[in-house]
């Protein structure tokens, strides 16, 4: 069962990531991103991470994803077309390179393949979450605040037409 | 009941790195490079989870957390410097956005 | 197994309720607003025009499936699904009343309740831009866009709202879990006041809740992103038949499961004189509250003319976050002192 649902989710996944890159339309590309989300979470869950798995599709689905989405049809931009090839040949130098990242990945992953995930962990509940933001890591949780009113304030002025 | 091995995990998580990194190299529309950069994140999200699952321990979790406040950050900005580049130009190809001045 | 049938049970129980409610709620909104404005809304198909519903849902299915020229066909059949499900998955988690005992087996009178229960109600408000922004752009029209990119700003904006005033509320129950909220305003102060939220300590959360509320629901005076006046329908312009019917559904639904939220997190939810001692008659005062809520907002319609757009931005941003943030620090600090 936790099986099966793990290779749905990590195909679906993958599938999309693919077609994150495959497709030509910026929009088609955010929505496809947003399948990636929704697979993670899945995968979250099925890790007994459940308040990330919620927080996963509130910040990223719900906030970061719609801004994606409203700044493409903002700029109602299409679909881009395809581009010349200007050195071929590194067309063919993509191969080998691609097979030695496949073995490094696989050689790092065999590391680990004895090692099943306890089933039925779940540390990621929110009370605990909220307990160690709160305590352990006081500093860089507040850190963060300053960081988005950093990134407030930058997206204000960059984005506000000059000449006022 | 069986168990999900963590290098299942693991190796998802390594594709859809390398999704990422090929997105970032491949496109040159600037809003595409950065759903590229979004997917990195995540896949490296999902080691962290991965082990803080396996090591029961909450670190891990705390700094995914950590990462997502970063992503919402890097995608205000990148956004909107993405919705100047595109006033400027009437482009949002990185290639052609080279010169330092109009 | 017995649980899964159970919940199964509950599952279809809830959905049949909630969709001949919502059948009635628009036929009720047609006819509290022709009775707001002296004439007398439905009244040609049944007894009171109570078949109106029904005449509705046939008219709906056998007519013809207008379909514009657009480059994305798919997008455009998936946005109304994407915008009905996420309304629909919200009852899953509202808890309409206690526990009964039936067949000797207690019985909950919810379909489940999970830790992260109001997280998750968030995360659904947050998917459900998707199918208003989809449907704006998969139309192919103007003022489908318009529609769809006012909706997106709109939402974002008053999602954050909407999620701070509830944090006052999260301080006082100590819990996410709603049947927990619930079980927090049970009883009374000094024998009188019931221990619901709106009255102490967080009547300000409970009016900005609301303000954003309807804002979410893109209902007047937020309603822009359909305002017909300029945008002839907004995001659902371009859609007819079946289509159209699942937006219309969707926002029916997300009205009525927001008034119960409300209910729920300030209201006390089932709570109310005697429902400790019969449950079912705490589903009553739970359909009470919630249904004063949906009068509400329809009295709203009738009487309150549309924010213009930049009216709407800075009312968002400069009125209701700051206040936002004011309650919660307030919650802070009463949740120190009492």
């Amino acid at each position: 069962m936790e099986r099966a649902l793990f290779l749905i989710f990590a195909l679906t996944a993958i599938v999309a990531a693919f077609n994150v890159v495959l497709r030509r339309h910026p929009l088609q590309s955010a929505l496809a991103l947003l399948v990636v989300l929704g697979a993670l979470t899945g995968l979250y869950i099925l890790l007994g991470a459940y308040f990330l798995a919620v927080i996963q599709v509130v910040i990223y689905a719900g906030a970061i994803l719609v801004l994606f989405l409203f700044v493409i049809m903002l700029l109602n931009l299409r679909a881009e077309e395809a581009r010349l090839e200007r050195r071929p040949l590194l067309r063919w130098l993509a191969i080998p390179f691609a097979a030695l990242l496949g073995v490094e990945i696989i050689s790092l992953v065999r590391l680990f393949e004895e090692n099943p995930i306890p089933s039925g962990t779940s540390v990621g509940v929110t009370e605990s979450i909220g307990r160690e933001l709160f305590t352990t890591y006081l500093l860089p949780f507040e850190l963060t605040s300053i960081l988005i009113l950093i990134a407030l304030l930058g997206a204000v002025v960059l984005a506000r037409r000059e000449g006022r | 009941m069986t168990t999900i091995p963590i290098s299942w995990y693991l190796a998802v998580a390594a594709v859809l790195f390398t999704i990422g990194t090929v997105t970032v190299f491949v496109k040159r529309n600037a809003i595409v490079m950065l759903l590229g950069i979004e997917l990195m994140l995540n896949a490296a999200n999902l080691t962290l989870v991965t082990f803080s699952s396996y090591f029961r321990e909450l670190a891990g979790q705390i700094m995914v957390f950590f990462v997502m406040v970063v992503a919402a950050a890097e995608a205000a900005v990148g956004l909107a410097i993405v919705v100047l580049l595109f006033r400027h130009r009437e482009t949002l190809n990185v290639d052609e956005a080279q010169l330092l001045k109009l | 197994m017995g649980l899964i049938v159970e919940a199964a049970i509950k599952i279809v129980i809830v959905f049949g309720i909630v969709l001949t409610f919502l059948a009635y709620l628009a036929l009720f909104e047609r006819k509290i607003l022709g009775w707001i404005q002296l004439r007398y809304g439905p009244n040609r198909v049944g007894p009171w025009g109570l078949l109106q519903p029904l005449a509705d849902l046939l008219k709906f299915l056998f007519k013809e499936d207008v379909r514009p020229n657009t480059p994305n066909p798919v997008l455009f059949t998936v946005a109304p699904i994407l915008a009905l499900v996420p309304a629909l998955m919200t009852y899953a988690v509202i808890p309409f009343g206690d526990r009964i005992v039936l067949f000797g087996r207690e019985i909950t009178l919810y379909i489940t309740s999970v830790n992260v229960g109001l997280l998750y109600l968030f995360a659904l408000s947050g998917l459900g831009v998707y199918g208003i922004v989809l449907a704006g752009w998969a139309s192919n029209s103007k003022y489908s866009l318009l529609g769809g990119l006012r909706s997106a700003a709109q939402m974002i904006s008053y999602e954050l709202t909407l999620t701070l005033s509830v944090v006052g509320v999260l301080i006082q129950a100590g819990s996410l879990d709603l049947v927990e909220i619930v079980r927090a305003q049970s009883g009374t102060y000094w024998g009188i006041i019931p221990r619901w939220h709106v009255f102490w300590y967080q009547p300000l959360g409970f009016l900005l809740f609301f303000i954003a509320a309807i804002a979410e629901t893109n209902r007047v005076p937020f309603d822009l992103p359909e305002a017909e006046t300029e945008l002839v329908a907004g995001y659902h312009t371009e859609y007819s038949a079946t289509k159209f019917a699942m937006f219309y559904v969707a926002e029916y639904a997300n009205i009525l499961a927001v008034s119960a939220l409300a209910t729920t997190l300030f209201l006390g939810g089932w709570n109310g004189p005697g429902a400790a001692r019969a449950p079912l008659l705490g589903v009553v005062y739970f359909a009470a509250k919630t249904a004063v809520f949906l009068f509400i907002y329809i009295w709203l319609r009738a009487t309150l003319p549309r924010f213009r757009y930049d009216q709407l931005m800075r009312f968002g941003w400069k009125v209701l976050v700051p206040l936002a943030f004011a309650n919660v620090v307030f919650s802070s600090a009463m949740a120190l002192v009492v």
